[in-house]
């Protein structure tokens, strides 16, 4: 049995938990799936759409927050009851928080990351990006089991999760949750002063990544920008110099966009990045690396100095 | 406040990556090495709060020889002294035989805070650090944005995703691991890298290791999923052949 832990936040169901489902789905054998929380009757039966054996909630007011001993003590807990032979999580920041303790607790392996699975029904192998995407790996979990596995977001699709021809059954599990074992006290969630650009309408896009060099060099981005009548944006390296603000970083710590032009300069294409953009209909990349990982989503490339084809390019658009 | 920063050393970004013979990992012999960019960012910020609060920082790297470069530049930014769990396995071992190397030897010493970057960019686990934290007993909190420290323990700013973030306040001894973009870099002064030659790095020899809890069987590049139409030519030849796709083919730009 496969156990896969859904995420939610004040009720609401984080999508890439049923990329999760997907996965283990496609892994073979039967499904639970357990969801932490307080009060969160609503995403329970909403998981139950799913195809599984069972939906497993575990209720306690010291869940009400995310913390990650709260999630390690728990999960430790329903582990030893349930024994998995895998646990399937979604890649998102809560479970980079506390996979690796409850893994490490239980001493278990534990692959983060993944982007897909070969050979499923036998010894599982795992693909999982290194080298910031620019390679793959492949690997296998060693140890007895579970073995824990995070998925990358967006490497399975949530639509191919299989929906059961009747909801699966909802059932509480009895698991004390000792709230003064809980070492973090996490505040309320909350965003930076409001986003002063919604990148999200713009319906074209020039994004900047370390290769523009130098802020002084971001003039002639904005110049190919204005001849395009695009938005500007950039990867997190330049926001995290200051070069631009911090409003206008794409990728999983900024903003998703999906616009009908995504042209990317000197983006090597982190995952990172890409998981906020992908979804743009038509990508060029710009770049003098050919294995930049960007080359791999792009409809057309050009490889080459961006210094020299971005010059070259506004004069074409000025023609 | 004693403060430990874990820091890995990792090929450089601009190094063209070559399989070994086995295609288990890279061929690195000649390749050009850096400080791992988040570990730098923590090393940053562990120098800022030794200015405020007064303390020590120690920098720690689980690695080869070669991993010494990263440590005596550390200390030319700033830090105390430097521990080299040294052994070529660690070059591309798993993060629970990293975080049991670097365990073994922080242990002891009985740290107030432990800090390191939120993953490397080598094999990018984003383990290491959580999996010490447990291994040390402490209390973590990841992808940190902001540290204050406070009476008996810190507040530190977590960063959730989609521009969210969270404030919590945990208990020292703590372990962070530390976000890009948190602080502004400093870099070595000619005076610190002179004042680097006379600290100390120690050197630790890992207890055997544990037996690995993943196993690589290859690496190679990825398969391209879509199929990208590359634009040859020289830089007004590619520029010209793209502004028409866009326009007739695309359709995105008139």
């Amino acid at each position: 049995m496969i156990l896969v832990v859904a995420e939610q936040r004040e009720g609401k169901l984080n999508r890439a938990s049923w990329e999760a489902i997907a996965a283990a789905q496609h892994a073979g054998g039967p499904v639970k799936i357990a969801v932490l929380g307080s009060a969160v009757d609503a995403v329970a039966s909403e998981l139950a759409a799913a195809e599984a054996a069972e939906v497993i909630v575990v209720d306690a007011p010291a869940l009400e927050q995310y913390t990650s001993d709260g999630h390690v003590m728990t999960l430790a807990a329903l582990i030893a009851e349930e024994q998995p032979s895998q646990v399937f999580l979604p890649h998102t920041y809560q479970t980079r928080d506390f996979a690796p303790a409850l893994a490490a607790r239980l001493q278990r392996a534990l692959i983060t990351d993944v982007t897909a699975l070969k050979a499923p029904r036998g010894a599982m192998v795992f693909v999982r990006p290194v080298f910031q995407g620019k390679m793959s790996a492949e690997v296998t979990a060693e140890g007895p089991s579970p073995h824990f596995v995070t998925c990358q977001i967006g490497a399975f699709r949530a639509d191919a999760a299989k929906r059961g021809s009747a909801p699966a059954s909802v059932r509480k599990a009895a698991i004390d949750v000792d709230a003064s074992k809980i070492r973090q006290k996490p505040e309320a969630p909350f965003k930076e002063a409001k986003q002063a650009v919604d990148l999200s309408q713009a319906e074209r896009i020039v994004a900047v990544g370390r290769g523009i060099k130098a802020q002084e060099h971001l003039e002639v981005a904005e110049q190919l920008a204005q001849a395009l009548g695009a938005e500007i944006a950039a990867s997190r390296p330049i926001c995290d110099a200051g070069w631009l603000p911090m409003d206008r970083q794409i990728g999983s710590s900024g903003q998703t966009v999906a616009p009908k032009l995504y042209l990317a300069l000197g983006i090597s294409g982190a995952i990172q990045h890409l998981v906020g953009m992908k979804g743009a209909r038509t990508i060029v990349a710009i770049n003098k690396d050919p294995e930049a990982p960007i080359f791999e989503i792009a409809d057309y490339g050009i490889e080459g100095d961006l210094f020299e084809v971005v010059p070259a390019l506004i004069a074409e658009l000025k023609k | 406040m004693k403060i430990a920063v874990c820091i890995k050393q990792v090929v450089t970004r601009e190094w063209q990556l070559r399989v070994n013979d086995s295609k288990t990992w890279i061929r690195d012999q000649d390749a050009s090495f850096e400080l791992n960019e988040p570990d730098a960012y923590a090393l940053e910020e562990a120098l800022r709060l030794k200015e405020k609060h007064s303390g020590e920082v120690v920098v720690c790297s689980a690695g080869p020889a070669r991993a010494s470069s990263v440590l005596r530049e550390a200390l030319a930014r700033g830090a105390d002294r430097a521990i080299h769990v040294e052994a070529d396995a660690l070059a591309s071992a798993d993060a629970f035989a990293v975080a049991d190397a670097l365990a073994a030897a922080l242990r002891d010493e009985k740290f107030d805070l432990v800090l390191t970057g939120l993953q490397s960019d080598d094999q990018g686990f984003g383990q290491v650090g959580v999996v010490l934290a447990e291994k040390l007993g402490m209390p973590h909190a990841t992808i940190i944005m902001e540290v204050k420290a406070e009476e008996g323990g810190l507040r530190v700013k977590r960063e959730l995703e989609g521009g969210w973030f969270q404030w919590m306040t945990l208990p020292l001894p703590a372990l962070l691991t530390i976000q890009s973009g948190i602080n502004q870099l400093r870099y070595a002064t000619l005076k610190g890298i002179m004042a680097a030659k006379k600290k100390e790095i120690r050197k630790v020899t890992p207890s055997a290791a544990a037996s690995p809890a993943q196993k690589m069987l290859a690496i190679h590049f990825p398969e391209k999923g879509k199929k990208t139409q590359m634009l040859p030519g020289s830089p007004a030849e590619a520029a010209k052949a793209l502004v028409q796709k866009l326009r007739e083919d695309a359709r995105v730009i008139q």
